[in-house]
């Protein structure tokens, strides 16, 4: 038997498989197995109809067009899937050393998420880098990763005031999550530091550097060395690939 | 023969669409595509370009193509009329629903679109780069970019004098108090009785923050139960409305985001959302809700309607046949208007 599993109305070309109503690492294998299975089907033929499938922290969406099927064989198909899904081997997923430049003109909240959470800017960026964060979901902008859990002192809420400009590659927390902003965009997240690995690129095969169920570990960098980095990525001198930490994957 | 269209002037808002963008959302990567999937059928059908090709969505009116050096055939759907500017500077003025063939020099300027702020152009041969599988516009993401003047677009030349098409009777728009249909969900078990109650007993407004990422609608706050104004992020696709903690809704469009973190009362369904997604700032809308079977039906009457109407395009006489000037353009012509100047600036 399944543990408690939703489907919700997301009107005639979608339905979404809810497992839970709050992030939870928990889920995440569930979500992930249905995922696996309903994209076996696709794959195979055998799910007229489908078109995609949208993992989020808690549940999958399934997308299909209302001409070629309709919501009873969908959840037929969905049904179907949840008994064929293997929800105990989630991959472990890859793992992630990113550089960051933490303050400044970079990280313009580092001070006040300091002031509010009593402890120094030094003690903040120790906090927040060096500790893994699973990637939970991809979703608000294009690569845009969702991932936690970042440690209860740093768990504030958002900002009271969104910034209408959040420079692309800004990495930020809220909520008991952190994320790094692909694009440029408005944003209510406090901003911690600056990335400039680029996390969105349509000309690559995967176009996210990230995905659900990897791990990403910040690292400190001081601004000559984050100067260094950025030419030597856009130069082409250094690829994003090259900030997998291989090691940690064979483990 | 290869030829290029120019963009002599974008309007308001001009962008290359098509039926839009699969396969990506997992990644954060919105649809996208036209808001008029029907108007882009119909327009790729009159230039001979297979249904689903990308063509140009232009807002309010303003937008003028040029054929440079070779002839190029364009397609016009849309409640608009086209002025033809020849290259000695002759204007003849015909409605849209109609194919034109453009000699070298000439240019198609479009009118405003009268009751709806969406028409759409296709362009014979049309063939922008396509990212991802498609060809539509999500500048946010560096998908494409919005089009500017003096943007050239690839396509394909047509021989002078190549046969045009009509369509004779365009698609029935419906009453303006018609309402738009929504499915209950996904989170409609967040909000109060009272806020069911008035989604669907009363007129909203379009406001003007309204664009292809969403609309926000003015009227009746919709209350949420106490403490239910927000969730763990869960997908979202066009049409479903938002509705955050000041309880004015939101209907996300085309270019949505994949995944939010406001509970979602309803969803319109896919048969109405065009007809949602045209309306311009501040006209009035109701809601009323139906089953999925209810949807389902729609969403099959809606394209046997539209097959319908493709089905009906047909060649246009020969010049000097059927004289379409003065059958059609003493209704449609009401004034070419400027859709750069600032008063329709305010409303995008």
């Amino acid at each position: 038997m399944q543990p408690s599993v939703r489907l919700l109305n997301l009107g005639d070309t979608a339905v979404t498989v809810e497992f839970g109503d709050r992030v939870d690492p928990l889920l995440m294998p569930r979500v992930s197995g249905l995922d696996a299975a309903l994209q076996a089907l696709l794959q195979a033929g055998e799910a007229p109809g489908l078109i995609e499938t949208v993992p989020t922290f808690r549940s999958l969406t399934v997308i299909f067009d209302p001409l070629v099927t309709a919501r009873p064989a969908v959840d037929a198909l969905i049904q179907r899937a949840l008994q064929a899904a293997d929800t105990q081997a989630a991959p472990p997923g890859r793992t992630w050393r990113l550089p960051v430049l933490y303050g400044g003109e970079f990280g313009p909240d580092l001070a006040s998420v300091a002031e509010a959470t009593g402890l120094s800017c030094e003690e903040v960026i120790a906090r927040h880098s060096g500790t893994p964060y699973r990637v939970y979901m991809l979703g608000f902008l294009p690569g845009f990763p969702f991932m936690g859990d970042v440690a209860p002192p740093l768990a504030l809420p958002r900002r009271s005031e969104p910034r209408v400009r959040v420079p692309a590659g800004s990495v930020a927390i809220a909520g008991g999550l952190t994320a790094i902003y692909p694009w440029e965009s408005p944003g209510g997240w406090h901003l911690l530091g600056r990335c400039p690995v680029r996390l969105f690129d349509p000309a690559r095969p995967a176009p996210s550097l990230l995905a659900p169920g990897d791990q990403v570990i910040f690292t400190a960098v001081e601004a000559a060395r984050y100067a260094e980095i950025d030419a030597e990525l856009r130069s082409g001198a250094r690829e994003a690939a090259s900030f997998l930490d291989l090691g940690a994957a064979a483990q | 023969m290869s030829a290029v269209v120019a963009i002599v002037s974008p309007g308001a808002l001009a962008s290359v669409q098509d039926l839009g963008r699969h396969g990506y959302r997992r990644f954060g990567v919105p649809r996208a595509g036209t808001l008029a999937p029907d108007l882009l059928r119909i327009a790729n059908r009159l230039v001979g370009n297979p249904d689903g090709s990308p063509a140009i969505e232009f807002f309010v009116g303003g937008l003028a193509l040029a054929a440079r050096d070779e002839p190029l055939q364009l397609g016009f759907a849309g409640n608009f009329a086209v002025e033809i500017v020849a290259s000695d500077g002759a204007k003849r003025l015909l409605p849209a629903w109609r194919s034109v063939v453009l000699a070298p020099g000439e240019q198609a300027r479009c009118g405003m679109i009268a009751g709806s702020r969406v028409g759409v152009v296709a362009v014979a041969g049309l063939a922008p780069p396509r990212l991802l599988g498609s060809a539509s516009t999500y500048a946010r993401a560096g998908l494409g970019q919005l089009l500017g003047a003096g943007d050239q677009l690839p396509a394909t030349s047509v021989a002078p004098g190549t046969p045009c098409h009509w369509l004779p009777a365009p698609p029935a728009v419906a009453a303006p108090d018609t309402p738009i249909r929504l499915v209950l969900g996904p989170q409609d078990d967040h909000f109060s009785t009272a806020a069911l109650v008035t989604l669907e007993s009363v007129t909203y407004t379009v406001s003007r923050e309204a664009d292809r990422m969403g609309m926000r609608l003015d009227g009746p706050v919709l209350e949420h139960k106490p403490g239910m104004t927000e969730i763990a992020s869960d997908g979202i696709v066009p049409g479903a409305i938002q509705v955050p903690g000041n309880g004015l809704p939101i209907v996300l469009l085309a270019d949505g985001q994949t995944a939010g973190g406001y509970p979602k009362i309803a969803t319109v369904i896919s048969a109405d959302l065009p007809r949602l997604a045209a309306l311009p700032p501040g006209a009035p809308l109701r809601f009323s809700l139906i089953d999925l079977a209810g949807a389902a039906l729609a969403a099959r009457q809606a394209e046997a309607e539209l097959l319908a109407c493709l089905a009906a395009i047909e060649p246009l006489g020969p010049e000097g046949g059927i004289d379409l000037n003065a059958l059609y353009t003493e209704n449609l012509v009401s004034g070419m208007i400027n859709a750069q100047a600032e008063e329709w600036k305010l409303l995008l």
